[in-house]
């Protein structure tokens, strides 16, 4: 057996009084691609940014790459990472936004070339050439310096998934990444999203894009208030499940 | 109706297979006619008159006294007092501006200490007058004649001097003006970082940043787009209030034109003189405004100020 990329084991989150995630049991294995669904509220969203850190995670145990997420454990006691060891931590994950996100005051190349140059530390020449040959990967070759603003929402998401793509990450979550696109843009977006899982990328996607979790998931996790309801590959939990939650969300989607 | 129709026309020409772009629409598109404007253009020549009488009236009018007004406006104590005012409202500004950035990321911060030492900040030199602020700084020699960094409670300590000599009437009225500004600095920094979009913390967090990084490359220069015509303002205003530290014995522009006419009794003349040079250089200033503006607003306008175009890539 792989070992996992992502393994949460009880997870839990309260937002204030209200529990949004009441126990999460999940492993993600290396080189495979989880698709996160449900209804909205359910928890898919904060568990996925509890994998980044994002969010912190207020009891259970949440491991990336086998090291603990936002915590150190020492002497049987969690203690509390600093800002800065955290921001590390996170350099093994690249996430993809629903709203994108791209910093509207730097050109798409300067969006891509950001963090490895500024985080890192690298040579911005060596990055920029990095840079380029990402965005020919996502078929914009042509597009480095245009301002965000200038693109259609597929562009930009494109764009997203090659800002995070260039710290090369190990994991790579998206949450909702075709969401706030027209329904036009969304194909190119999940194309870029299958040649990734094709090229052997751990994913963690949070989508409704039910025919791409058929086509391109190992693992599909049906959420809902708060805990997985089901899990397996898709063909059992999109095409046989056997919950009645499950059978009762599906119907209502396709 | 007749123009409205001809407009209609036009909104669809983009869609035409081969016109990408209407202003070099061949041959085969509609001839537009602009929209009219009859009224804008009568009010433009009245106004246009008014304008000129009134100063044909004032310019004729012996009792401005424009030939006193023409040989003041280069006099070396005027020259001078612009020159001091000039100085009082950079060096003022941009102590205020770095220090209020400062104040306005404690006040947004986590730490609840570093929040309320910029509140009570803000509180205290918002809510006390300027001019009361440069009379204590004026006067700190009578309250603390020595100034000396040391142990609190009696302890060992090193002494820099004595007040009176460290804290020069100029620069009695330096930290005055930019204590002052820093407090309304810190608020309109804390609304610009307020008005950037949630999703850019995120998104920079994911790509490792924290901290300064963060602020700096990412936070900060989006805020600048708010925060700068404000900030603008700001400026001129301090311009103009560094009049203030005339109660210094400091002769700024406003001051020494008081000095002259004090003695020449030529109040209006030099008070024009003064107006003068005010206008000139917040014209200037608001020149720089509007260049920093462009510089920060780049990715967030429309199309036209584009500043580099997009290269074809052989690559």
């Amino acid at each position: 057996m792989t070992t996992a990329m992502v393994e949460a084991r009880g997870v839990r989150k309260n937002f204030g009084v209200i529990e949004i995630l009441k126990g999460i049991d999940l492993r993600v294995e290396k080189g495979s691609v989880t698709c996160l669904i449900g209804p909205s509220g359910s928890g898919k969203t904060t568990f996925l940014r509890c994998i980044n850190h994002l969010e912190k995670v207020d009891a259970g145990r949440l491991y990336v790459d086998e090291h603990l997420v936002g915590y150190a454990e020492r002497n049987g006691k969690l203690y509390e990472m600093k800002e800065r060891q955290t921001a590390r931590s996170r350099l093994n994950a690249g996430m993809v936004f629903q709203r994108f996100n791209l910093f509207p005051h730097m050109t798409v190349l300067e969006n891509i070339i950001e963090a490895p140059v500024h985080v890192l530390g690298r040579p911005r020449r060596e990055v920029v050439v990095e840079a380029q040959a990402l965005l020919d990967r996502v078929g914009l070759g042509n597009r480095g310096h245009s301002y965000p603003q200038e693109l259609s929402g597929g562009q930009q998401q494109r764009i997203a998934i090659a800002r995070a793509l260039a710290m090369k990450p190990k994991l790579m979550l998206f949450d909702e990444p075709t969401s706030a696109l027209d329904p036009e843009l969304v194909g190119e977006v999940l194309d870029v999203m299958k040649s990734l899982a094709e090229a052997g990328m751990t994913m963690v996607v949070v989508t409704h894009e039910l025919g791409f979790a058929r086509q391109v998931a190992d693992q599909v996790v049906f959420m809902d208030g708060g805990v997985v309801v089901e899990s397996g590959p898709p063909e059992d939990v999109l095409d046989n499940p056997q919950q009645e939650r499950t059978k009762a969300f599906l119907s209502k989607v396709l | 109706m007749h123009s409205s129709r001809e407009v209609t026309a036009v909104q669809k020409q983009p869609s035409v297979p081969g016109t990408r772009e209407p202003a070099t629409a061949s041959g085969d598109s509609i001839p537009v006619v602009p929209l009219k404007h009859p009224v804008r253009l009568v009010l433009a020549v009245v106004l246009i008159l008014v304008a000129l009488s009134a100063a044909w009236d004032v310019a004729v009018n012996q009792r401005y006294h424009w030939d006193v007004v023409v040989s003041y406006l280069f006099a070396p104590q005027i020259l001078a007092g612009a020159g001091l005012t000039l100085v009082l409202t950079v060096v003022s500004m941009t102590v205020g501006i770095a220090l209020g950035t400062v104040l306005a990321i404690m006040r947004l911060s986590d730490n609840p200490i570093l929040s309320t030492i910029s509140r009570a900040y803000i509180w205290f030199f918002r809510g006390t007058p300027l001019l009361v602020q440069l009379i204590f700084w004026y006067n700190i020699a009578a309250l603390y004649p020595v100034i000396a960094f040391g142990l609190p409670f009696g302890g060992p300590s090193v002494v820099l001097g004595s007040a009176n000599v460290l804290i020069s009437p100029l620069g009695a009225a330096l930290l005055g003006l930019s204590l002052n500004e820093a407090a309304y600095m810190a608020e309109i920094i804390r609304g610009g970082i307020g008005s950037v979009d949630k999703g850019q913390y995120d998104a920079a967090r994911a790509l490792g940043m924290s901290g300064g990084k963060l602020m700096n490359r990412v936070i900060l220069p989006q805020a600048m787009r708010v925060v700068l015509p404000p900030t603008g303002n700001q400026v001129i205003s301090m311009l103009k209030g560094t009049s203030l530290v005339s109660v210094l014995a400091i002769s700024d522009l406003l001051y020494s034109a008081q000095i002259i006419y004090a003695n020449n009794y030529q109040t209006i003349p030099l008070l024009i003189v003064a107006s003068l040079w005010y206008l000139l250089m917040t014209t200037v200033l608001s020149f720089f405004q509007n260049k920093l503006e462009r510089r920060y607003g780049r990715g967030f306008d429309s199309a036209p100020r584009r500043i580099r175009k997009p290269k074809t890539r052989t690559a």
